[in-house]
Formats: structure tokens, sequence, C-alpha cells
């Protein structure tokens, strides 16, 4: 069960959303995102609709998969047009009737807004390798050095929690087998009894990750780790031509967007 | 040979421990050997090797890597260049989700530059016989094929010296065969030091030398012939000796051989 969890989930490919560099998606969708909230009517929506639905043509990632990493969002989606469709003064659809026509429009618009967003962001992490993620954020953030944030110490933490992500929840399934072994029931019950029932697991989860994390130190220690000054990369981050045009296409799309913001179109 | 690691009367006691775990090591290791230290548990062969790249540091005494004090802060970096280390689980000492990134962790940290890392890791990778899963994430593979993986992150670094600690403890005998023959072609075919901290006697009968450690001590040291033959000692550290040693033994015949072959020469031998 533990092996349907998707966190990170990256498909490998060889399309030229792929071979972007990290830093170009990463920008891309910073660009994106702002793009997003500075739409406003049906063309600028429009827009932003047609962009996405061709960066996912490019990048080949089937919308079933984009949805279904979608689902645990559902919840917020609905209540979101709920509130808005109730909630927003104006012209009534019927006489009487609580729901307006602007209720009804706001409501559409914030689905789309937020089935955007995410969709934006899923391209990202479906398309870049959590390593190369890791990597283009560490060059990205990296004038914040200066003002002393340790952004080497954020991202190294941030990929080796990734990498130890299939490990723990392999260590995790054993823990599990050991207790079913002696009789632990983890199915049956309501909520609480079922919450209680994962303590004899998140104990020795803890422990012996606790145990991992000091081997590991010494392991990293002893194949010369120092912090991140003087240290050099085998893969070197390029900036191709590709990744420029990409880039002044993303900025070209937000001035679009903006512009027809302008016009209140 | 000169000695690249040195021992000068090392003791070391764990600060929460009344008792201590080495109490007076002297020892060198030649440059190009492969070393075999074998102990059961609490024998102290782990602190030994621990004390070989600076983990650890002598309570009392000196131990010197290529002449660098272990205790002097400033020689702790290029110590740990000289004597690269693998521990007994592969799990714990992967930082990378890519084979080949893992790898190339050693050599990033050196500040090599990137042409020269993409040489050693395809040149380790090639060495261990993993060239094959470069790109593959490493949680998939065998408990050997991954602990090939910790061995080519160490080799990348080009150390003189490979300690490795108990590299077999947690694999199958598949597993184990692969990490022994890697270590033992590495030593013979790269001239690469080798020590290798075990509990397992067959693994000892390839090594150019045997040190057998007690309590803190050493308490046999030579040729793997040399030390199985004394079959008393052995027994009374609760050590096994290789088969042929035993039957030579029972059979009261010389124990100086330790292949098949000569054991059955040597058996037929007392027959004529």
């Amino acid at each position: 069960m533990l092996k349907d969890i998707t966190l990170g989930q990256f498909f490998p490919g060889d399309t030229i959303v792929h071979r972007l560099d990290p830093r170009t998606k990463l920008l891309a969708v910073l660009l994106y995102i702002v793009a997003l909230f500075q739409a406003k009517g049906w063309v600028g929506y429009g827009l932003v609709l047609l962009v996405t639905a061709l960066c996912m043509a490019m990048s080949h990632i089937s919308p079933k998969n984009i949805f279904k990493g979608m689902k645990p969002m559902l919840f917020i989606i609905v209540l979101t047009a709920l509130l808005n469709i109730f909630y927003t003064a104006g012209t009534p659809i019927l006489p009487g009737w609580i729901v307006t026509w602007e209720g009804i429009d706001r409501a559409v618009k914030m689905i789309l807004r937020i089935v955007l967003l995410i969709t934006g962001t899923f391209l990202l992490t479906y398309t870049t390798s959590p390593m190369a993620l890791t990597d283009g954020m560490e060059v990205l953030l990296g004038p914040m050095k200066k003002i002393g944030v340790p952004v080497h110490e954020m991202t190294l933490m941030m990929s080796m929690a990734l990498r130890f992500i299939p490990t723990l929840i392999e260590e995790t399934d054993k823990i599990m087998s050991a207790q079913k072994a002696r009789g632990a029931d983890f199915e049956s019950g309501n909520l609480i009894q079922r919450a209680k029932a994962l303590l004899p697991i998140l104990v020795p989860l803890f422990v012996s990750s606790f145990r991992r994390a000091d081997e590991l130190a010494v392991a990293m220690e002893s194949r010369c780790y120092h912090g991140g000054s003087g240290r050099t990369r085998m893969k070197q981050l390029r900036m191709e031509r590709r990744d420029w045009i990409a880039l002044a296409l993303s900025v070209l799309f937000l001035a679009a967007v903006i512009v027809l913001r302008r016009l209140g179109l | 040979m000169n000695a690249i690691i040195r021992f000068e009367n090392v003791h070391h006691t764990y600060s929460e421990e009344a008792h201590e775990s080495l109490s007076g090591i002297d020892l060198s290791i030649e440059e190009g050997t492969f070393v075999a230290v074998l102990g059961h548990n609490g024998s102290g062969k782990s602190t030994l090797a621990k004390h070989m790249n600076a983990i650890l540091t002598p309570t009392q005494g000196k131990v010197f890597v290529s002449d660098l004090d272990t205790s002097l802060e400033e020689n702790i970096l290029e110590i740990r260049r000289t004597v690269g280390m693998v521990f007994q689980n592969p799990d714990n000492q992967i930082v990378a989700n890519v084979v080949e990134d893992d790898v190339a962790f050693a050599p990033e940290n050196l500040g090599i530059p990137s042409d020269e890392i993409r040489r050693r890791v395809d040149e380790a990778l090639r060495q261990v016989g993993m060239s094959e899963f470069k790109l593959h994430a490493p949680h998939l593979l065998s408990g050997g094929q991954k602990q090939r993986i910790a061995i080519a992150g160490v080799v990348a670094m080009e150390p003189r010296v490979i300690v490795l600690d108990e590299p077999t403890a947690m694999l199958d005998p598949q597993g184990r065969r692969e990490v022994i023959s890697t270590i033992t072609r590495l030593c013979r075919e790269k001239g690469l030091t080798v020590v290798l901290i075990t509990h397992h006697m067959e693994e000892c009968v390839g090594a150019d030398r045997l040190i057998v450690m007690s309590n803190g001590r050493i308490v046999a040291d030579g040729t793997p012939v040399e030390v199985f033959s004394q079959v008393e000692l052995m027994d009374r550290e609760g050590l096994s000796v290789p088969e042929t040693t035993r039957l030579l033994y029972e059979l009261g015949l010389p124990t100086d051989v330790l292949d098949v072959e000569s054991c059955a020469e040597e058996i037929a031998r007392a027959f004529r």
C-alpha cells in the first residue's frame, strides 16, 4: 500500500521539455504562476489554458497522470467553487435565487485557476529529475548565500530526503510485517484505534532513522564532505539556445496576459 | 616497502564505557598489501578501522597515515582522501538517487573539475563492474550491487588505501562473493592497499596478511597460512579455521597449506 506514494514523482523522457535546463523550467513556472494570477477576463484565461495545453502536449505527459495527482486537491477545488457560487453578490440567475451569474463566472474562473496552477507545477516535477531540480534551485537561490541563507545545506537536505523516501518506505513495510506477524491490526477499528495502532510502527522507524542519519553523516565525512564551499559538480548546468528561447517566450506570455488584463479582456 | 598506516601504542576508550576498546596497538600496514583483520564482535576490530581515517582518534598513542598525524585537525581532509572507507550498511552510505551521481559525490567534494570527475566516475564504475547500472536508482539494486557502488564511490576519490568495515555482514553469499572478488581485484590490479575487517574466516584466505584481534589486542599477525596453523590459538578465540587446516591438524600433519590440492598432497605424502 505504501508503494503508491508518488511524492516527487518524475516521468523520465526525452522531449524538449525534459531537456530544458532545470533553471529555465523553474523560472518559466514562476512566470507562469504570475501570469495565471494576472489573468482576469475570459480571453486571458483562454490564453493561459492554451499555453498549458501546448506545454503538456510537448512534454508527452498525459492528462490522466495530471488528474490522478490532482485527486487529493478535489475537496479544496469543490469547496472554493461552492463558496464562490453562493457568496457572490450580483444578478440572480432566476428571480429570488441566491445563485448569481457573477458567482458562476467567478467559480468557474477559480476552478480553472487552481487546476491550471497544479497542472503547471506538475509539468515541472513530472519532467525534471529531483536531482536536477535541487541543483537548479541551488544555483538560482545562490545570490541568497550572500545574506547568510544556507542555500547549499537546504538543497542538500532536500535531495537527501528524496533519496531516503524509498529506503524508509521499505523499512516501514518491514516493520509493519513484523508487527502483523505478532498480531497487530492496522485495518480495522475507528480512526483513533487505527492511529494508535500506528504508534508501534512510528517509534522503531524514528529510532532507526536517527541511526541511519548518524551513519550517513560519518560516511559522508569519510568521503571528504566538508560543506558547500569548494565543491564542484560532475553535471554542470548549461543554458542552451533552447533555454533562452523558452525564457523569452515565457516573458512574452506574461506580457501578453498583462496586456489583455489592461484591455479588460 | 614503506608503511602507509602506522599505529604507535594506540589505546582507545569510548567515553561511555569503562574498558578499553583498543589497548596498546602497534601496527604498520605496507602499501599495496591486502590485509584482513579477523575478530569477534567487541574485539576492537571496527574501532581499529575507524582510527585509520580519523573518524576516531586515539585516547593515547598516535596513528599516522602517510606520515600525517590523525589527531591534527588540519590533516583530516588529506587523510580522508588517502584512506577511503566502506561501511557495513550500503543503504546508509549512498547519498544520491542515481548511481553515477553517488559515485561522483567524493570527487565533487574535493573540488575536481567536471570532466575529470566524469572520467573518474566512469573508470570507478568499470572497475567494480557496474557500468551498465550507472543511470539506475540505487534502491532498486541488490545488496552486493549497492556495496559495489559504495566501493566505486570510494575508488573515484582515488585513495591509496581502502578500509572496508565488515562490508559483507548484511549480504547474501552471492553478494559476499561479488564484493570480495571486487576488492581482491582492486588490490592486485591497481595496487591499492586494502584493509578488510571481517568475522568470516573464508574471506581472509586470499589476503597477504591476516591479523587476529581479541579484547582490543592483536593476538596473531602473519600470512593466513601462518595464522591459521595456530589452531589452538584460533580455537581459544572461538574462531574457525579452514576445513583443510582443520583436517591436517586433526591428522597430526603439518598445517602449512590452505588449498585443497596441497592438502591432498600433504595427506598422500603422509601415507607413503
